[in-house]
C-alpha cells in the first residue's frame, strides 16, 4: 500500500466521526438500558437541517440554528417514542426504538424525494491541506481534536456538574435515584439533548468530507458507531470514543490493503468476536460505571 | 389535535386523487402507458429526467390512431425506488393497471427484477437507458432503445488509450450492483484486449469514504479511473478525489451524465468523462427540434424543472425516454391494437429516426446503435468531446 499516512489520516478522521455518534449511543444505553436505534436517523436529519439552513441563513445563524433543531428532535422523539414506554418490558421500547428509525427515514425519503442534497461548504474547514506530502480536507485534522475536546467536556459535566451528578445516579439505579428527588425526566431529556448535539456536531464534520445527505446516509455510520460503542463496553464513554477510532482506522487500513471488499464485513466480524471474547467491551467491566 | 389532523390527511388524499384524474376529459377511448422509473433511491435523479422525457413525449403525442379509432394514451406513472426489491411491486402495480406497453427502467438491475412480471402479464417493456445485455437477453418481451454496456466499455476503453495513450486503468464498482460490475467488467476485458493494465476494487453500499480507494488508484499508478457507479457515489468520489489532490481523469458511463456530476465537478481541477446517447448541440434537425421543444417545455412547469435538476440542460436520457415513447406508439400503431401481445410482435418491425438516432430492432431486443458521444464535465457544463465507436 506504499504510504501509510493518507490511509491513517483517513482513519482517523472516519473514527472521529464514528466516535461522535457512538456518545450518543452509549450514554442513552448507560442511563435507560436502551438502544436508541433511531439515533443514526438524527444523524441524517442533522444533515438535512443544515442543507435546509444554510440555504436560506448565513452560516453563523445555520450552525447554531441546525444543532437546536437536531436537540428538539431528538428530544422528541424520546417524549414521543420512550418516556410513554418507560415501564413497559425493554424489549418494547427496543422495538419502538427501531419503528422510530424507519418512521424516520420514510419521512425524509418522503420529504426529500429520496435524492441526494449537498451539503452546503463550510469555508476554511472544507479547504484542502498538504500534510507530509499528501493532501486532505482540513476537517479531517479537525476532527479528531475536535472530538476529544467534547469528551473531555463531558467527562468534566458528568463528573463534576449537578446534573452530571443526576445523570450518573440514574444510571445506577432508576427508582433509588427517583425516590431521591431527582427528576428522572428532565435527566433523561437532558441525556437526548447531550447526545444529539454530539450527532449534529458529528454531522456536521461527517458531510463536510463526504458532502452527499441521502434519507438512508445515517444507517451505516450509525450501525457501526453501534459496533464502536458496543466494542469499548456500552455504557462507557471513552469506551465509545476508543471504539470508534479503532473501527474507523482498522476499516480504513483494510480497504489500503487491497481488501476493499471485506471492509465493512470486518467491522462486523469484530463485533461478533468482541461480543464472544469480552462481552462487556474493552471498558465495560464495572458495570456499576455507566454513563 | 387528533380530528384536525384526520382532516389534513383527507383533504391531501383529496387533492391526490384529483391529481390523478385531470386526463381523459374527451370522449376518445384511453390507452395506457406504464412508466417504470425511479424517482427515489440512488438513481432517483436520473429516472425523473427520464420520466420527463416521457411526458414531453406524450405531450408532443398524445393521442394515437388504432384502428381508424383514436385513443387517448394516459401515462400511469411508478417509483421503482432504485431498488431490486421493490421493483417487483411497482411493475405488479402496472400490471394491474392494465397498461399496453411498459417504458423504463433508469438502472439494469431494477430492470431485470420487474422483467418476468412483465413477461408473464405479456406486457412488452420497452427500456430507455437500461444497458447491462442481460435485460434483453432471453426475455422476449424486453426491448430497450439505447446501446448495450459490452460496447459502451468497449467504447470506453478505446476512448482513455486514445485520449490519454493509457497504460494503467483504476476500477470501481459497487459490489453487487448488476450496471457497474458489468460495465466495470466489459471495460476492463476491452482494456486488456488494448494492451493495458487494471485493478479492479468494488465498494459496499452504503460507503461514503472513497477516500482509502482513491489512495489505492494512486499508488497504483493509474492513468485513468473508471467508475461506473450511481452519481449518489460519484460526486462522493469526485469531491474526494478532488480534496486529496488526485489528478487522474475520472471516465464513467452514461449514468455519469447529470447535474449532480457537474456540480461536484464544479471548481475542481478534475477531468471527468462520461459516455452517453445523445448530444444536446447535436444540429440533426430532429435533434434540434427535440432540444428546443424540450427546454421550452421545461420551463414552463417549475415543477419539471425542479425535477430535471433545477436547469434545463437536456439530459441524453431525456432524449431516450422520447424515443422509447415514440418507438412504443410506433409499435402501437404496426400492431394495430393495444394488446400487451399484438405490441410485442409489431416492437420488432419498428424503423424510424429517433433523436438519438435511427431505431431498428434487426437483431432481437436491442435496438441498433454503433456510436456512443463523449462528453467532459467542465465547471458546470457538458462539453462535447468527440464521437467514439468501440473501434477506436
Amino acid at each position: 500500500m506504499g504510504n501509510i499516512l493518507p490511509y491513517l489520516l483517513g482513519g482517523i478522521s472516519v473514527g472521529g466521526q464514528y466516535a461522535l455518534i457512538a456518545i450518543g449511543y452509549t450514554m442513552v444505553y448507560g442511563i435507560l438500558r436502551l438502544i436508541n436505534f433511531a439515533h443514526g436517523d438524527i444523524f441524517t436529519a442533522a444533515g438535512f437541517f443544515m442543507v435546509y439552513a444554510a440555504a436560506s441563513l448565513p452560516l453563523y445563524l445555520a450552525i447554531p440554528v441546525m444543532i437546536l433543531l437536531t436537540i428538539v428532535m431528538g428530544v422528541l422523539v424520546e417524549r414521543v417514542a420512550y418516556k410513554p414506554l418507560r415501564s413497559a418490558p425493554r424489549m418494547s421500547v427496543m422495538i419502538s426504538a427501531i419503528g422510530m428509525s424507519y418512521l424516520l427515514q420514510n419521512v425524509m425519503w418522503y420529504i426529500t424525494g429520496g435524492l441526494a442534497k449537498r451539503y452546503p461548504v463550510i469555508p476554511w474547514v472544507s479547504d484542502s491541506i498538504t500534510i507530509l506530502g499528501s493532501t486532505t480536507k482540513r476537517v479531517t485534522i479537525i476532527t479528531p481534536f475536535l472530538t476529544v475536546i467534547l469528551v473531555v467536556a463531558l467527562v468534566i459535566l458528568i463528573q463534576r456538574t449537578k446534573i452530571g451528578m443526576a445523570m450518573r445516579a440514574t444510571s445506577r439505579d432508576f427508582e433509588t435515584a427517583q425516590l431521591m428527588g431527582i427528576k428522572i425526566d428532565n435527566v433523561i431529556s437532558f441525556t437526548f439533548v447531550v447526545g444529539s448535539a454530539l450527532a449534529a456536531v458529528g454531522s456536521m464534520l461527517y458531510f463536510s468530507n463526504y458532502a452527499a445527505v441521502t434519507p438512508v446516509v445515517g444507517t451505516m455510520p450509525g450501525l457501526k458507531a453501534f459496533v464502536a460503542a458496543v466494542f469499548g463496553g456500552i455504557g462507557s464513554i471513552p469506551g465509545a470514543v476508543l471504539g470508534g477510532f479503532i473501527i474507523g482506522i482498522s476499516e480504513t487500513l483494510i480497504k489500503g490493503a487491497g481488501l476493499t471488499t471485506f471492509s465493512d464485513a470486518v467491522t462486523f466480524a469484530l463485533l461478533i468476536i468482541i461480543l464472544l471474547v469480552k462481552p462487556t467491551g474493552l471498558f465495560g467491566e464495572k458495570s456499576t460505571q455507566k454513563v | 389535535m387528533k380530528k384536525l389532523s384526520a382532516l389534513i390527511l383527507i383533504l391531501a388524499m383529496t387533492v391526490s386523487l384529483v391529481g390523478c384524474s385531470q386526463s381523459s376529459t374527451t370522449g376518445n377511448k384511453t390507452l395506457y402507458i406504464g412508466v417504470f422509473e425511479p424517482a427515489s433511491g440512488d438513481n432517483g435523479a436520473g429516472g425523473k429526467q427520464e420520466t420527463l422525457g416521457i411526458q414531453y413525449a406524450n405531450s408532443v403525442t398524445p393521442t394515437v390512431v388504432v384502428n381508424g379509432e383514436t385513443y387517448n394514451v394516459v401515462l400511469k406513472i411508478v417509483d421503482n425506488q432504485s431498488s431490486t426489491d421493490k421493483a417487483p411491486t411497482a411493475a405488479q402495480q402496472l400490471v394491474s393497471n392494465n397498461v399496453s406497453v411498459v417504458l423504463g427502467s433508469y438502472g439494469s438491475g431494477v430492470s431485470m427484477a420487474a422483467a418476468p412480471i412483465f413477461e408473464q402479464a405479456k406486457i412488452p417493456a420497452i427500456g430507455c437507458s437500461c444497458t447491462n445485455p442481460a435485460v434483453t437477453q432471453n426475455r422476449p418481451y424486453y426491448f430497450r432503445v439505447c446501446f448495450i454496456d459490452p460496447f459502451q466499455g468497449s467504447v470506453m476503453a478505446n476512448f482513455v488509450k486514445d485520449q490519454f495513450n493509457a497504460k494503467k486503468a483504476y476500477v470501481l464498482n459497487m459490489l453487487g450492483e448488476d450496471y457497474g460490475s458489468g460495465l466495470a467488467t466489459y471495460f476492463a476485458n476491452a482494456f486488456k484486449t488494448l494492451g493495458g493494465d487494471v485493478k479492479a476494487e468494488s465498494f459496499p453500499e452504503g460507503t461514503s469514504d472513497f477516500s482509502a480507494y482513491i489512495q489505492n488508484a494512486i499508488s497504483y499508478g493509474a492513468d485513468v479511473i473508471f467508475a461506473p457507479c450511481s452519481t449518489t457515489y460519484a460526486s462522493l468520489i469526485i469531491s474526494q478525489a478532488a480534496s486529496a489532490g488526485c489528478k487522474i481523469p475520472i471516465t464513467a458511463g452514461d449514468t455519469w451524465e447529470s447535474s449532480v456530476i457537474l456540480d461536484a465537478q464544479k471548481g475542481t481541477n478534475l477531468e471527468v468523462y462520461v459516455s452517453t446517447f445523445f448530444d444536446e448541440n447535436d444540429k440533426s434537425s430532429l435533434a434540434a427540434t427535440f432540444v428546443t421543444g424540450f427546454k421550452a417545455w421545461l420551463n414552463s412547469n417549475p415543477q419539471y424543472k425542479t425535477d430535471n435538476g433545477g436547469n434545463d440542460i437536456v439530459a441524453a436520457v431525456s432524449a431516450l425516454g422520447y424515443d422509447a415513447y415514440m418507438t412504443a406508439i410506433e409499435a402501437i400503431k404496426i400492431a394495430g391494437s393495444t394488446k400487451g401481445e399484438d405490441i410485442k410482435n409489431a416492437i420488432s418491425k419498428v424503423n424510424f429516426d429517433g433523436v438519438t438516432g435511427h431505431i431498428s430492432f434487426p437483431n432481437g431486443g436491442d435496438a441498433d446503435k454503433s456510436e456512443a458521444f463523449i462528453k467532459q464535465a467542465d465547471n458546470g457544463v457538458f462539453k462535447f468531446v468527440k464521437r467514439q465507436s468501440s473501434a477506436g
